[in-house]
């Protein structure tokens, strides 16, 4: 695998102070006034050109927002955000309408060039044909808050996969959009949500047709660079009977000073016999050692498994971000719909991850699997939270969870907190959970056979949480093994 | 100049002298056996060598080739050529054996600044070695010594040795666990492995594995010091009459 050691070279070769991908593009931007106002969600959408009943819908979601507060519950712990202090729209200079890759600012590119951004994009770039068999990648960059370029459509519209910024889809598509959009996060859902209704700037919309395997996986690198900028990415992807669609997110960003917010919603419908499988690899700027900085990251993320033997999995690698807030979702309704969260949570330095996953059984012979790995260092806290739910009509449900936290080091903390709620009694929920700490003995061994303190931790969180990277596609998966033994330098001696 | 040379090696663990002025001369092309009641200090004394924390060197020096051990870090000591085959070899789960292996070897091979090893070439040389001291390929897929059996992490500890050729090899108790045609097996890796430019320590409570692995000399501790030397009669000796004769001294 030439590709794959070509991915490894590349983020080896990063090398940014302390985090890696610390850097900023230049780029002119434009910005919508500061503070969030009817007005401001006026401009966002007069940007974007939207047709109306769009306006109607997110000032709807913000006359809501106004009466909503910000949740408490989780684990973590931030000084208060002035909503009014904050940018809400960045966009890079409009440029003509681009057709292919090769036609993006050169800044933008470089920058994704130093991220080591892997070869599939490259080769997207040069136009480079891949053999026969190897899957191919699209890639739809969301460069701030505005799609810069999407790649591979000429193959995807043979397909019949509609794979395009949610701002085009609203123009082009607006019976889908209409018709799915808020359909599994409504724009009351809660206070982030609701926040990211209003005024989300843009993302990826996906729609496969019926019967129809998505031919490549799909692709989206977000990317937060304008000071101050709120992100507010609105994702949806819906995978129509009997259809199949991996999509792959992956985040980076740039080193800053004031904290950023950051309030995506990602919705997921799978109808019957369809099948999603979405993947997140999270990098953030998690802060610097004296913990200020960093990204909050509230995200919702939920699947709608609406079909009958419908299937959502959702695998994620956290390690950025100074606050996580994340528990992406399954509702299983359909009947022997399944829902599955495969986790690695890592955090070190003073980050603080509450992440976990709701797996809500509503039909008949519904099964979910649920694999978390979270991993504490330096004086950061990681908390589990999971909740599973059998409804009354929910006959036969099952749900495996298995738990697993990781301490290396003893200034950080791993919590698990899982809520369980059987209104059937023939639901069978199990659940298991361990937390152990790196020993002195295992990392004295592996120094002994000559690797060094950091390539040891690096190696033995690997084999920990070795189960879930197998879940992610292969050069995802080597990306994130790679992202796992750079976020934890520093976390021993 | 001799490969190892502990003079007068003083160590504390939390507050509580164990090593009391230990002196050891180890030339290379010479396999030398410790024998000791046990906590005698004959482990504290391997992993001081070896660079394990939590041990506080409050006298004495350690040298290794002339130079001085002590100012190395654990991994700087394994490229140098130190190698320990723990007592009690660790799992780590969900890391293959094979995968541990390559990345050891060739962060050993980085470090004294020589090439990595190609993966076929790397892959050939493991399945010799580890037919010659019957490991059975699906081991070394599975997870570091996860699921093994004694006679299985101590063969596996060989299989490093033979793979890291090492200068020094200190055992720690290579033959507990272990049945009588294990303990051949693992005795054969070990001999093959004695060579004019490499050394063996080799720690044992029983007389028995020396039978296989003849040593040049036999060293007595007791209570953190070297109470007495010979040759490779001393073993039998301690056999038929045990510590107590030393217990006192
Ligand atoms: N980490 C530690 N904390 C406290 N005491 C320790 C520690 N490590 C070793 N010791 C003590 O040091 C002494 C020597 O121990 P060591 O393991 O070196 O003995 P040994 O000769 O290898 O014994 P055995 O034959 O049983 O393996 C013992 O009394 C032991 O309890
Ligand atoms: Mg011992």
């Amino acid at each position: 695998m030439a590709a794959v050691q070509e991915t490894v070279d590349r983020v080896r070769q990063i090398d940014v102070d302390q985090y890696r991908y610390g850097f900023e593009t230049i780029i002119e931007s434009e910005k919508a006034p500061k503070g969030l106002s009817e007005d401001t969600i006026r401009f966002i959408s007069a940007k974007k050109n939207e047709p109306e009943w769009m306006l109607e819908w997110r000032l709807e979601a913000y006359r809501r927002w106004l009466t909503m507060q910000e949740p408490t519950w989780a684990r973590v712990d931030y000084p208060k955000i002035d909503y009014q202090d904050l940018y809400y729209y960045a966009a890079p200079k409009p440029k003509k309408e681009i057709s292919s890759l090769d036609e993006i600012d050169p800044e933008i590119l470089k920058t994704y060039e130093k991220l080591g951004i892997p070869l599939r994009e490259v080769e997207a770039l040069e136009g480079v044909v891949r053999p026969e068999g190897e899957r191919k990648v699209a890639v739809d960059a969301v460069f701030d808050s505005v799609s810069v370029a999407t790649t591979f459509q000429e193959e995807l519209k043979k397909a019949g996969v509609i794979f395009m910024p949610i701002s085009h889809a609203i123009q082009q598509h607006p019976e889908l959009v209409k018709q799915y959009l808020g359909s599994v996060v409504p724009t009351s859902d809660n206070f982030f949500a609701t926040l990211n209704s209003a005024v989300f700037s843009d993302g990826s919309f996906v729609y496969v047709p019926p019967g129809v395997r998505c031919p490549m996986e799909l692709s989206t690198y977000f990317r937060i660079n304008e000071r101050n900028t709120g992100q507010f990415e609105r994702t949806l992807i819906i995978a129509d009977k009997g259809s199949y669609v991996s999509y792959l997110e992956g985040c980076t960003a740039p080193q800053r000073d004031e904290n950023q917010l950051h309030a995506a919603v990602v919705e997921l419908v799978a109808l019957d016999d369809a099948e999603i499988k979405y993947s997140t690899v999270q990098n953030w700027y998690p802060g610097n050692s004296e913990g200020k900085g960093g990204i909050y990251n509230f995200v919702t993320k939920r699947g709608d498994c609406r079909g009958a033997h419908s299937k959502i999995s959702w695998t994620q690698v956290e390690t950025g971000s100074a606050i996580t807030w994340k528990y992406p979702s399954c509702i299983l309704r359909g009947d022997n719909s399944r829902g599955e969260f495969y986790s690695i949570a890592i955090s070190n330095g003073y980050q603080q991850v509450d992440s976990g996953t709701k797996m809500l059984h509503l039909g008949k012979n519904t099964t979910s699997r649920i694999i978390s790995k979270g991993i504490a260092a330096g004086k950061s806290q990681n908390t589990y939270r999971g909740l599973v739910t059998a409804h009354r009509k929910a006959a036969n449900a099952r749900n495996f969870t298995a738990c697993d936290s990781l301490l290396i080091g003893d200034k950080c903390g791993a919590h698990t907190v899982p809520y369980i709620e059987a209104k059937n009694t023939s639901a069978l929920f199990e659940h298991e959970a361990t937390t152990s700490k790196i020993s002195e003995d295992v990392l004295f061994y592996c120094v002994q056979r000559g690797l060094s303190q950091e390539e040891a931790v690096g190696l033995v969180v690997n084999g920990f949480v070795r189960d879930v990277l197998q879940q992610l596609p292969m050069e995802f998966a080597v990306e994130a093994q790679k992202l796992i033994s750079i976020s934890l330098e520093g976390s021993v001696g | 100049m001799p490969l190892l040379e502990v003079k007068d090696l003083q160590v504390r663990v939390e507050e509580r002298e164990i090593l009391h002025g230990l002196s050891l001369t180890v030339n290379k092309g010479e396999v030398h056996a410790i024998m000791g009641p046990n906590g005698s200090g004959k482990s504290t004394l391997s992993h001081v060598i070896a660079g394990k924390p939590g041990y506080e060197v409050t006298g004495g020096q350690i040298l290794f080739n002339g130079e001085d051990l002590l100012e190395m870090e654990p991994d700087e000591r394994a490229a140098k050529g130190v190698f320990l085959a723990f007592q009690y070899p660790v799992e780590i789960p969900g890391v293959a054996t094979m995968t541990f292996l390559r990345t050891a070897l060739n962060a050993q091979r980085k470090a004294r600044g020589e090439s990595e090893y190609s993966t076929p070439n790397f892959l050939k040389k493991v399945r010799d070695v580890a037919a010659s001291l019957n490991i059975p390929q699906d081991m070394l897929r599975r997870g570091i010594n996860v699921g093994f059996s004694g006679g299985e992490k101590k063969r596996n500890e060989v299989l490093q040795m033979a793979l890291f050729e090492p200068s020094l090899c200190i055992l720690d108790e290579m033959d507990s666990g272990l049945d009588i045609d294990a303990l051949r097996v693992a005795a054969d890796g070990v001999n093959a492995l004695r060579s004019p430019d490499r050394a063996m320590v080799v720690i044992t409570h029983y007389q028995r594995l020396l039978n296989y692995i003849v040593p040049d000399f036999v060293h007595v501790m007791s209570k953190g010091r070297v109470v007495k030397s010979g040759n490779k009669d001393l073993a039998l000796e301690l056999e038929a009459s045990g510590y107590a004769q030393f217990e006192e001294a």
